[in-house]
């Protein structure tokens, strides 16, 4: 972990001035009212492309405190060009502590992924999203969406995943998989696997939503029902993988494909870094590690330095 | 049949675009069972008031009663758009002169006729699709077809299929707007077969709009005949074809019916 800096001189704190901050807060109290509800918000330019997430960062500017500790992950790695330039950004803007720990952070931006140390009461996840309207693909009019929504009229989402069964004999969607959220409005968890679809349901944690270029923002209070659709003969089903990861063992977590070599060589691994490291650190091997150093022992862990000067 | 209430009743309807006229002074009652045909010129009225009948179109005066299953009767103009809706998908039909207005074109056959049911909460894939197959047979299309999509069917087979999307909730009512318009001959003749067929195991009441005479005599049970925004000819289909009143249902008569 980081200690707090001072921020940056010439910034607003978080980079967003307090109007507009309180604009973005008073969008994601009526979320947290609606639970599964778009709202729409005034979403800002931010210095940097759509792309980046700028619908999370702006939640994240909104609701970032001094005394938090910022996470930010893109696909589960807190290493990635993404996730270094939005922890650096806040660094920068806000003086926040930073942290790769999934059990240390209070605020935790993420693309892509939920990770899997399992999130506590306190603690606040925001997504990044970047189409929040789950019936776009089947009815591309935003006032014919909008009524759906408002009348609950959600057949239509069942017809794409009848047609997913009719084409592929199962239900082939693994991304963005569709939820009902406590019974009532049908929303899009933004590209996460659906490996990740239940850690929505019933967390403790704190879930917000922040689509930039689409001006929407969507939340899940704690403690909150989330159900992925499906029909009652093909019941949704979560990814399950064959092999544990090849770092660290674990059979828990969701594992992506790395090539190793230009021979078609291959292994999988963790895609949660932290979720690994904390493993490795505890002594655990995967088969890959175990081969190389069968006596085990602890791995430095890699320090993040990103302080700009 | 008469001993029944009336499931659909139109009261002094009329339509007006700006000052343009759609349709003025409509009334009259559908039971259920019944066929009636609405013809007419271009321009005379019809797909107007066909709108307004289905809850589509706004009427500029009067208004449409209709019964709904548990029997009470409600105003189409105090449905709230939910219960609209929920009338389109399970106690109604609406099949398009052009299939691509009422077909997904981009969804499966199965996938088309399972939509209603699916909208109305029907979570067993096994058994929508079931229901999707044998509403494909009823409609003679070859079950083998079930995910394919409209796009690879023909002109009579999209007609078919929209016409099954609409029938698998067993509707009390149907409305058409000019259903064989646009086929060949050959292809007409057996959609035409198979509706009336339909109609009679079904015992759907069924609003046909059609400006083709034959249509009418194959299918309806009641005529009107609609002429600048008004009807000016209703009664029994073989009395006003072969006994026409008006001087205008004699020239439409006499220049469509030929022999
Ligand atoms: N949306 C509209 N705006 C303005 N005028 C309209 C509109 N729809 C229909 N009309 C006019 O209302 C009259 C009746 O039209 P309607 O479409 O009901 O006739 P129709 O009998 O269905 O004709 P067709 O056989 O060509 O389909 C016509 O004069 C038409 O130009
Ligand atoms: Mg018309
Ligand atoms: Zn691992």
């Amino acid at each position: 972990m980081t200690a707090p800096i001072a921020p940056t001189q010439g910034y607003a704190f978080a980079y967003l001035d307090e109007q507009t901050k309180r604009m973005i807060r008073r969008a994601i109290l009526k979320a947290v009212a609606i639970p599964g509800h778009q709202v729409p918000f005034a979403s800002r330019d931010m210095p940097m492309p759509y792309g980046w997430g700028t619908g999370g960062i702006q939640v994240t500017a909104a609701i970032l405190g001094p005394s938090d500790v910022l996470k930010v992950i893109d696909q589960g790695a807190d290493d990635t060009t993404n996730a270094v330039s939005i922890r650096a950004f806040f660094r920068k803007t806000a003086g926040v502590a930073t942290t790769t720990r999934t059990a240390e952070a209070t605020v935790i931006q993420t693309r892509h992924r939920i990770p899997e140390t399992p999130l506590r009461a306190g603690q606040t996840l925001v997504y990044q999203v970047p189409i929040p309207e789950p019936l776009r693909f089947l009815e591309p009019r935003e006032t014919e969406t909008r009524v759906m929504h408002a009348l609950a009229d959600y057949g239509l989402m069942h017809v794409k995943l009848y047609e997913d069964i009719a084409e592929h004999g199962h239900i082939a969607k693994t991304y963005a998989y569709p939820v009902r959220v406590e019974g009532r409005y049908v929303m899009d968890p933004s590209p996460i696997p659906k490996f990740d679809n239940p850690k929505m349901h019933m967390s403790p944690a704190l879930q917000l939503f922040g689509a930039g270029r689409e001006k929407r923002i969507y939340a899940l209070p704690p403690f909150t029902k989330v159900e992925s659709l499906d029909f009652d003969d093909h019941p949704f089903e979560p990814t399950r993988f064959d092999a544990p990861c090849a770092l660290c063992g674990a059979t828990d977590g969701y594992l992506d494909e790395v090539v190793t070599d230009d021979r078609g060589g291959r292994m999988f691994v963790c895609s949660d870094t932290d979720h690994c490291e904390t493993r490795r650190e505890a002594g655990h091997r995967g088969a890959l590690l175990a081969a190389e150093d069968p006596a085990g022992g602890a791995t430095a862990r890699p320090e993040i330095a990103e302080d700009l000067p | 049949m008469t001993a029944t209430a009336p499931l659909l009743e139109a009261r002094g309807l009329a339509k007006w675009y700006g000052d343009r006229l759609g349709c003025r002074d409509v009334s009259f009652d559908i039971r259920e069972g019944e066929v009636l045909a609405v013809v007419g010129e271009s321009g005379s009225g019809k797909s107007t008031l066909l709108s307004m009948l289905s809850g589509r179109l706004a009427p500029s005066a009067g208004s449409v009663v209709y019964r709904l299953r548990d029997g009470s009767t409600r105003d189409l103009a105090d449905l709230s758009e939910a219960e609209r809706r929920h009338l389109f998908r399970t106690d109604w039909g609406f099949v398009h002169q052009d299939a691509r207005d009422g077909l997904r074109m981009g969804v499966s056959a199965g996938g088309n006729v399972g939509e209603r049911l699916m909208a109305v909460g029907a979570r067993h894939y096994g058994e929508i699709r079931a229901k999707a197959a044998d509403w494909l047979d009823r409609v003679e299309i070859d079950v083998s077809r079930i995910d394919e999509k409209p796009t690879a069917f023909s002109g009579g087979m999209r007609q078919r299929l929209q016409i099954a999307r609409n029938l698998v909730t067993a509707p009390r009512l149907v409305f058409m707007d000019e259903p064989t318009g646009g086929l060949d001959v050959s292809v007409q003749a057996r959609l035409l077969d198979l509706l009336r067929r339909l109609v009679a195991d079904m015992g759907l009441a069924v609003v046909v709009v059609t400006h083709d005479l034959a249509v009418a005599r194959l299918l309806s049970d009641r005529i009107m005949v609609m002429r600048g925004g008004r009807v000016i000819e209703a009664g029994l289909t073989d009395r006003v074809l072969d006994d026409p009143r008006e001087a205008y249902t004699q020239l439409l008569v006499a220049s469509i019916l030929q022999p």
